[in-house]
């Protein structure tokens, strides 16, 4: 978050500030990594290496740690991400109801590929394991909302409740 | 909680509430709603019943049924004690409704002179 | 003045099913009427957890009468509430209809998905507010942790959990009695509870009903647990992917805290009990038990070789006792009426109810809670309705990931632990997952594998690359690149990872293939040797599509269907298709209103 005004230092405690505000919630031990975790990426949308090098210093764990932990799940993103999060489920019932149809369809749509986010930040997509909604596959969710019984012609209308 | 006992009465005060979603083996008040018992003063009739129900604390269903086709004799109102043959009551008013709770209800007593014919 | 007895409750289903085909919306329209003609004196709405038939939602009990209507719509409630709620007259055409007879069913008791169902653990699930403990205390909740406080010591509780043959719910079957007695025989000054509620499995959603529609049958059955092996602390780790089951628990935990039914001195006894939840952060090797807890720790979920066991050595070193959602739903009805009672059901090796998740090609699909012993043709033709579209049954998949496929001359296999088993199968958490003639079973193959593979933590290394050869080779088969020998080379593989991977992931990753080549064989042999998928599910190996000019009526509805604009044709007059251009994506099959388009 270096930048050139002059004021870094005032700026980059600013910048953390929201981060000092979740860890002030906590014991602050090892057993809270995960947990402060989860809500300094519900802050800032995504985990940005200073706020890691900060939890870090915080939880009194090397960076290693924190690294490792963020590495391997796969709520965690190093990444800026989009304001809508899309995840496509992928399990098993979805998967033989033509869920990869609705991914297709998503990938068309938005023109990013699984993963990715779009240009104008305004949607991830994401394909996911199952996501326990199997009696209305195919289904996906958007943020915490979800959406069942999908074709592909219903997806321009599901993205389009997002778009402002 | 501290006791058991605390729990058992905890748990008689909310079973009250829940008496509504186990209707089976109940005694019943159905009350004529269509209509042609609206029009007669049905409804006050049926909130009458369950704020009687209500204040006497008893284990009985107040239930709204469609037009039994004795639409000259509304509000109609039929009585179902468990295993016991429903008695249909006509031209149904405050008083007769508190007869009907206490004799028939309460007592078991069915009101001849106000029963209807089936 | 709020009336304390409502002549009717309203019981509108808030399961994340409903929600999301718009119960919220059904809700407030429903309120709106209700209002409108003066009846929230007389009339109680409340939201309830899953009622286990999501596809149908949203979905409403209307109580006294019991009457069951589904695919409700805001609209609707107009008529709803007039009609029934003031006048007493059923709406017929809100009415469930059974698929087969195409009847209408009133009472919810009647309609075939429930009918020949036992609803034990779910027995309250879309039948009371989750988010009111009082709700669960007048159904008798809470009084088995009564019993077990005051009239039994810890010992009694767990031989009463022995006793009833109760096992693990979670997959693996292990006697949930036997587990209480080795983490209360371990030496320890700090002992945990833990309910395993990263419900992974695909295809699996019975634990998320559970924990939506009855949290606090979990928080008693952990407290019962707590109180057998001399536990002051638990955990529920719930996977972050189940935002609402998160917050009714979270609802429900302080509910229990308020009541004194969680926390110290309990039932007046010197017993203290903490209950705290933990949210999974995605990662699907976090069901397996050692895994759980190095995450709850705050580290990577990597599962550890056991021994020693969790019983032993578990969270932070200290003797932990860990069982699944459904298991510790099981608990509270042991205890309170006995393990003669609960004997009653299920079969000698297997006690008891099983939740299962039943989707896929299937009519009713939802959650189905059936007594152990019952045959899968009963779940899948009673309870399920059978197969949507008037397709043929292929094979069923039971157990997710970790289970297998089973043949339609399985079907009359009465189900329990260790027959399922014995064909290769296994109980897994429940998911059954039932397929039709028009799904590959290479390809179910190929996706479970993707799956593990993915889902592999990368700590063992049969696991890790093990399965990454068999997903190479299943997908050359799958994309017409199958080569002789591939077959043997997956079945040495299989074996292989079965029999020295690390965890349950590896361990059980090869079932999937195992259990199709011992079933189906000749599709991979099909897919291998006559570059032909007999369903006709793998893009690669179809033909385009061509059209039958006799039948073709010219309506223009493939044209317009075809997204890479290979069929051409005037209106009214016979369409072809263009077969370099045609991507074979059968799009304007699924739109001729006549069968004209071929493979």
């Amino acid at each position: 978050m270096a930048c050139s005004c002059g004021n870094a230092e005032e700026n980059q405690e600013q910048y953390l500030a929201p981060l000092y505000d979740v860890l002030a919630g906590y014991e602050c031990k090892e057993k809270d990594l995960i947990p402060v975790l989860q809500d300094a990426q519900e802050e800032y949308g995504y985990l940005p290496q200073d706020v890691l090098q900060e939890i870090a210093k915080g939880l009194g764990v090397p960076f290693s740690q924190v690294y490792g932990v963020v590495t391997f799940y796969s709520q965690f993103h190093l990444e800026p991400r989009g304001e809508n999060i899309i995840r496509i489920c992928m399990g098993t019932a979805c998967h033989v109801r033509g869920g990869d149809k609705v991914l297709d369809k998503m990938k068309e749509e938005l023109g990013v590929d699984d993963g990715e986010t779009t240009e104008d930040l305004k949607f991830t997509l994401e394909s996911v394991a199952c996501i326990g909604a199997c009696g209305l596959a195919p289904v996906i969710m958007v943020n915490d909302n979800t959406h069942g019984l999908l074709t592909p012609e219903k997806v321009p209308e599901v993205l389009d409740q997002y778009r402002d | 909680m501290k006791s058991l006992a605390e729990l058992t009465e905890l748990k008689e005060q909310a079973e009250k509430k829940l008496r509504v979603r186990k209707s089976s083996g109940k005694p019943q008040i159905i009350v004529g709603m269509d209509d042609c018992g609206i029009d007669a003063g049905a409804r006050e009739i049926l909130k009458k019943f369950l704020a009687e129900v209500n204040q006497r604390d008893l284990d009985v269903i107040v239930t709204q049924t469609e037009c039994s086709g004795q639409c000259d004799q509304e509000p109609v109102v039929t009585v179902q004690l468990p295993e016991e043959s429903k008695v249909t009551y006509g031209n149904v008013t405050a008083e007769k409704l508190e007869q009907i709770i206490e004799e028939h209800i309460v007592n078991g007593n069915i009101l001849e002179d106000l029963k209807l014919d089936q | 003045m709020e009336q304390s007895i409502y002549r009717s409750h309203i019981l509108i289903c808030g399961g994340t099913g409903c929600v999301s085909s718009g119960c919220k919306e059904v809700r407030s329209s429903l309120e709106d009427e209700l209002a409108r003609h003066d009846l929230e004196d007389e009339i109680k709405v409340l939201e309830t957890g899953c009622h286990g038939f999501c596809e149908k939602g949203p979905l409403i009990i209307v109580y006294p009468e019991s009457v069951f209507y589904c695919e409700l719509k805001p609209e609707n409630m107009e008529k709803l509430v007039e009609e029934h709620i003031l006048k007493g007259k059923i709406v017929e055409e809100f009415l469930y209809q059974e698929p087969v007879t195409n009847e209408s069913v009133r009472s919810y008791k009647d309609i075939d998905f429930y009918k020949k169902q036992e609803r034990n653990a779910l027995a309250n699930c879309g039948h009371i507010d989750p988010e009111e403990i009082e709700e669960y205390i007048a159904t008798g909740g809470y009084q088995a942790i009564g019993k077990a406080l005051t009239e039994m010591t810890p010992q009694e509780v767990i031989d009463e959990v022995k006793d009833s043959g109760l096992r693990g719910r979670g997959g693996g079957g292990f006697p949930a009695g036997l587990k209480w007695q080795f983490a209360s025989e371990a030496e320890g000054d700090k002992k945990y509870v833990i309910c395993n509620a990263d419900e992974g499995d695909p295809g699996a959603f019975m634990d998320r009903s559970l924990l939506e529609g009855d949290p606090h049958r979990i928080i008693e059955g952990m407290v019962i647990a707590a109180y057998a092996i001399g536990a002051d602390e638990g955990y529920v780790y719930v996977r972050a992917e189940y935002p609402l089951a998160i917050k009714r628990l979270r609802i429900a935990i302080e509910e229990a805290e308020e009541y004194g039914l969680l926390g110290d001195n309990l039932f007046g006894t010197d017993f203290n009990f903490d209950l705290h939840i933990k949210e999974g952060a995605g990662a699907f090797v976090c069901g397996e038990e050692t895994a759980l807890m190095a995450s709850i720790e705050g580290k990577r979920g990597m599962p550890r070789p056991r021994p020693p066991f969790p019983a032993q050595k578990g969270l932070w070193g200290k003797p932990s006792n860990i069982n699944n959602v459904e298991t510790y739903a099981n608990v509270p009805d042991v205890i309170q009426d006995g393990a003669e009672t609960y004997k009653q059901v299920g079969t000698e090796g297997s006690t008891g109810t099983k939740v299962f998740a039943l989707t896929g090609k299937i009519n009713n699909t939802g959650l189905a809670e059936v007594p152990m012993g019952i045959t899968m043709r009963e779940i899948i033709y009673d309870i399920g309705g059978g197969i949507n579209d008037g397709k043929e049954f292929k094979a069923v998949q039971i157990g997710g990931p970790s289970g297998g496929c089973l043949p339609e001359d399985k079907l009359d296999l009465t189900i329990d632990y260790d027959s399922l088993l014995e064909v290769g199968a296994m109980m897994g958490s429940g998911g059954l997952v039932v397929m039709d003639e028009d799904t590959c079973m290479v390809d179910v193959s190929r996706f479970f594998l993707d799956f593990t593979q993915s889902e592999s933590c990368g700590k063992c290394t049969p696991c890790r690359v093990g399965t990454k050869q068999m997903l190479d080779i299943l997908e050359r088969i799958t994309t017409g690149e199958g080569q002789e020998g591939d077959i043997e080379l997956l079945e040495e593989l299989a074996e292989n990872i079965k029999s020295t991977s690390l965890c349950g992931l590896g361990q059980t990753a090869p079932n999937p293939v195992l259990s199709t080549l011992r079933y189906f064989r000749d599709e991979y042999e099909a897919h291998i040797y006559e570059q032909n998928c007999p369903a006709g599910a793998c893009e690669e190996l179809l033909g385009a599509y061509v059209i039958d000019g006799e039948a073709c009526v010219g309506c223009t509805a493939c044209t317009d269907a075809c997204p890479v604009d290979a069929i051409s044709g005037e209106a009214k007059e016979e369409h072809q298709i263009d077969e370099d251009a045609c991507i074979a994506c059968g799009a304007c099959v699924e739109k001729c209103p006549v069968d004209a388009i071929t493979q």
